[in-house]
């Protein structure tokens, strides 16, 4: 997918003025995270179960050769097959291939965060083959040629007038004299248009949300049971996921599974949760006959070891995003990229480069509300930081902001100096603002009093009152 | 190919700063993937004893609008499962599976059940499957694919009906897959666990939540309660 | 217990009566309170700038400046975050300073918390005829825990009633130097965060730090909104006759 993340100061305030999304982004501010914590209230463990989970996935990024190698042996004993890939376009080739051995022309997918970050559809359509995206928000927006704007709900930008308008644009054999109205009626329309294209597919293709070492399975997660039709009825299964999904076994599964549903949607259990492993068996009256397994590496590999390896803990739960104001405000879309909101500022400077992403780590008030909420409990703040610190030391932040700050450092590093200066500006802003207690405007702080007034100082500075009080034993 | 696994492999060393593992590390990890240990198993579920634990299986069902049906022996569940067809206004057609427990239910008994075995078809309406296991923490059921459990009954037809015995309630999932375990020995795993909790579902627009988005609108669970009944 | 003020530059340039405040509420505490000449602030602008270089350097002033002080406490959930969470982590690859940083976090809180939980205050003897809600400024909500201390201490001030806003935990976007960097991403919180306190019946809104007071009470003065803004302290000191609201006139 082509990245638009330079230019998210634009496309933040484009969000902020579009209508459709704020009233979609208001639905959303407090829906998610009311749904999480009364699903974490009902379980005394979770915070327990986020240190387990935790543990995990560090133990598994520390031996992460060795359990991948023996997830491949298990699933090669189970009669798949492991396509490794170090770039999407390895990636999108080994799919082409194994599109092109059993000559598909039509390809159902499932909800796949990483067929997202290579750029899958637009490569399949490029070569002839129809990609049919089937869960319900990704459907919607491949109908719109828009990316998704959230990793779980891709739809979340949209509002259902939207949707039904979408629908009447695209689907031709659509009564016009039939009410869509309701979500109800929205979904019905999606079913019945999805159904005969999960019954002509010749391949599959679904993300996963773990691989298990222990079996060589892959593990999906989903409401809708797009992901299970997608993978049952194709006569091929491909499975497009990335290295840092294995887990050793199904227990350590298990234990991520119950984090990951509360912390998305605060359901005690998605609806489905499916465990593949290998083609059906030579009895089995259904099931895929091939299973193969992509595995992607892009710059994941890369980045164990480094001041951003617990990134590799992330589960794809969104809990960050669906808990983080700057996103609630801007929506998805604005981060230029596959994975937006608070992991994917920490996520897509390391996966496209700090030069092009450098907004994503900046646009966030380090409110913390994200960390709070991680199943895994990745420190996205204190990575944030990280990416700042690169970008500091590569000088790529904006000049006059650089040396604003050099110069406030330099006079905060000279005590005497600094408290004359403050003493000074307190009380000339203080007499300047003692009439209505505050500016209307302000130079040089424009980006201040363009939305909101400032303050005026009282008009002493603390110190100067605290130096007159120990002299004289009275401070004003 | 094989030169790009090696090169993955290698970068992820490479950023460990190590080579492949020591032997005696490695003996260490497969230990644990031979015998796994379980991590920490929420309470919710484990403390309580036989009777308790189907209650809780069924109160969490209904959490996510399963319907249950409880009968006293196989013999009364074609009528269960002909009343909630009437009730539900479904034909009287069912697909199931080929597996032996649904032999042993006397259908003759509700001659205007129609009855077919196999995988489930485009016009199938309604399915009935036995599980593997039902898990008393969420309310889930267990599935599993084999030669006479075809995969396609749990997702295709809009209703699905599911049989469960009340000694195949457990407490988690851990405890499913440790059955799972016992039941497959030597010969691996299904190609497929499905574990189900509720009927299908979406909230992808304005995260109202809609039921039956593509795979089954109502999923009913008969639960057969003898075992616990008979005084054992 | 002796004592040291850690004022901050916020407070020491716009809210001196905090200052103050916090003075009267640590001595009442029983704690002989200063102020060391040789602090300015806590570096925050720079170490989340990514300046490390920058961010040290202050710091190490700031070990000097509160050495041998017994506990270090500051009117501010940020800075206190920031001395008792971040310094570690600034020098957690610096040998030499790292004890230092350990040694001061270790003694570092935010006033209200080191009230409670240090010295056990339950109650202060102020009163206040106000409806008032409370925002939890999200350091000192989510590095530090500061969630219950002020609630518990408000409810001993008389006269004064507590409607807790829906929002109280999300950021208001004040953010340090996000607010100027992203000005409109910064509005809309704060607009968002406006709202919900319009939405509660209080006549005006506290808080522990006044980085989100000034963006706050800014913003509800833009809208012309008659809820006064206060550093929480400024009540508990029962102080609030000394001083206007913050944004109010004089």
């Amino acid at each position: 997918m082509l990245a638009t993340s330079r230019n998210f100061t634009a496309a933040a305030q484009a969000g902020l003025a579009n209508d459709n999304l704020q009233r979609a982004l208001g639905l959303a501010r407090t829906g998610f995270p009311l749904r999480r914590r009364l699903a974490v209230e009902r379980l005394p463990e979770f915070e327990a179960l986020r240190e387990a989970g935790r543990a995990i996935k560090d133990h598994t990024l520390q031996y992460l050769d060795f359990y991948i190698e023996f997830y491949e042996s298990q699933v090669v004993a189970s009669g798949g097959k492991v396509h490794w890939a170090r770039t999407p376009a390895e990636a999108c080739a080994a799919v082409l291939q194994i599109c092109r051995s059993v000559g598909a022309k039509i390809v159902t997918k499932g909800k796949s965060m990483v067929a997202e970050e290579i750029g899958l559809n637009d490569f399949l359509e490029a070569n002839g083959i129809t990609p049919v995206e089937t869960d319900l928000g990704e459907y919607i927006i491949q109908l719109r040629h828009e990316p998704p704007s959230h990793i779980i709900a891709p739809a979340i930008h949209l509002v259902k007038e939207q949707v039904a308008e979408t629908f009447r644009a695209e689907h031709r054999s659509l009564d016009a004299g039939r009410p869509l109205i309701e979500p109800r009626q929205m979904c019905d329309e999606a079913r019945a248009m999805l159904r005969p294209r999960f019954l002509a597919a010749d391949v599959g293709i679904t993300g996963a949300n773990f691989l298990v070492a222990e079996t060589g399975s892959s593990i999906v997660v989903t409401n809708e049971g797009n992901g299970d039709l997608t993978q049952v009825l194709p006569r091929v299964h491909i499975v497009v996921t990335s290295i840092e999904k294995v887990v050793p076994t199904f227990e350590d599964a298990a234990t991520l599974l119950r984090l990951l549903a509360r912390s998305a949607t605060g359901q005690e259990f998605s609806t489905y949760t499916t465990i593949s492993t290998g083609p059906r068996r030579e009895a089995d009256l259904d099931g895929p006959e091939e299973y193969h397994v992509v595995l992607l590496d892009n710059g994941r590999s890369g980045m164990i070891g480094t001041d951003f390896q617990d990134m590799l803990r992330c589960i794809r739960c969104s809990a960050c995003m669906s808990h983080c104001p700057v996103y609630a405000a801007v929506g998805g879309h604005a981060y230029g990229w596959v994975y937006p909101g608070p992991m994917g500022a920490v996520l897509t400077p390391g996966l496209i480069g700090i030069e092009e992403a450098g907004h994503l780590p900046n646009a966030s008030t380090f409110c913390g509300r994200c960390e709070s909420v991680c199943p895994v409990k990745i420190p996205l703040p204190k990575m944030m930081r990280h990416w700042r610190e690169r970008e500091h030391a590569k000088k790529l932040s904006p000049t006059v902001y650089r040396k604003g700050l050099s110069v406030w450092a330099w006079v905060a590093r000279r005590p005497a100096l600094y408290h004359a200066l403050a003493g000074t500006a307190a009380r000339a802003l203080g007499w300047a603002g003692q009439g209505h207690g505050r500016f209307r405007a302000l130079p040089l702080a424009a980006g201040w009093t363009t939305v909101r007034d400032m303050p005026s100082p009282e008009g002493r500075s603390f110190h100067s009152l605290w130096a007159q009080y120990k002299k004289r034993g009275s401070a004003r | 190919m094989s030169e790009t696994r090696e090169r993955i492999l290698g970068g992820i060393r490479n950023s460990l700063s190590r080579g492949h593992l020591e032997p005696r590390k490695e003996a260490e990890l497969r230990a644990r993937l031979t015998a796994p240990p379980r991590n920490l198993v929420p309470a919710r579920a484990t403390a309580l004893d036989d009777r308790q634990r189907v209650e809780l299986f069924v109160a969490m069902a209904g959490e996510v609008q399963a319907t249950v049906t409880r009968v006293s022996s196989l013999t009364a569940v074609p009528e269960a499962v002909a009343r909630h067809l009437a009730a539900e206004n479904l034909p009287a057609e069912l697909v199931m599976t080929l597996d032996r427990d649904l032999y042993a239910i006397p259908w003759d008994s509700w001659p205007l059940l129609r009855i077919r075995r196999g995988r489930a078809e485009a016009q199938d309406r309604v399915s009935f499957t036995p599980c593997h296991a039902a898990i008393a923490e969420t309310g889930t059921l267990m599935l599993i694919s084999g030669a006479q459990s075809p995969t396609t009954l749990n997702f295709l037809p809009e209703t699905h009906i599911v049989l469960v015995r009340s000694d195949q309630v457990v407490a988690t999932y851990e405890d499913g897959w440790d059955r799972l375990r016992a039941v497959q020995g030597t010969e691996g795993l299904p190609r497929t666990v499905n574990f189900i909790t509720g009927p299908s579902r979406t909230a992808d627009i304005e995260q109202r939540i809609e039921l039956g988005a593509h795979g089954p609108r109502r999923l009913h669970i008969v639960l057969v309660e003898d075992e616990l009944d008979g005084g054992k | 217990m002796h004592v040291a003020l850690f004022v901050t530059c916020l407070v020491d340039l716009f809210r001196p009566t905090v200052g103050f405040a916090a003075i009267k509420l640590l001595e009442q505490a029983g704690c002989r309170v200063e102020v060391p000449r040789g602090q300015t602030c806590c570096g925050q602008p720079a170490y989340n700038s990514g300046d490390q270089a920058n961010a040290k350097a202050i710091a190490l002033q700031v070990f000097d400046a509160f050495a041998g002080y017994d506990s270090v406490v500051a009117p501010s959930g940020s800075c206190a975050g920031m001395l008792r969470v971040h310094y570690p982590e600034l020098f957690a690859n610096d040998p030499e300073n790292l004890p230092r940083a350990q040694e001061l976090a270790e003694r570092s809180w935010e006033l209200i918390s080191f009230l409670t939980d240090v010295c056990c205050v339950e109650g202060v003897a102020a009163h206040w005829e106000r409806r008032v809600t409370y925002h939890d400024a999200c350091s000192g909500l989510r590095e530090l825990g500061i969630k219950r201390q002020p609630r518990q201490l408000l409810a001993s001030v008389s006269g004064l009633s507590l409607d807790e806003a829906p929002g109280a935990e999300v950021c208001c976007g004040f953010g340090g130097t996000f607010c100027i960097k992203y000005p409109e991403i910064s509005d809309k919180m704060v607009t968002d965060k406006a709202a919900d306190i319009v939405a509660t019946d209080a006549d005006a809104v506290l808080a522990g730090d006044l980085g989100c007071l000034l963006n706050i009470a800014g913003k509800l003065c833009r809208q012309g909104q008659q809820i006064e803004a206060r550093h929480v302290a400024e009540v508990l000191a029962g102080m609030t006759a000394e001083v206007a609201p913050i944004g109010a006139p004089r």
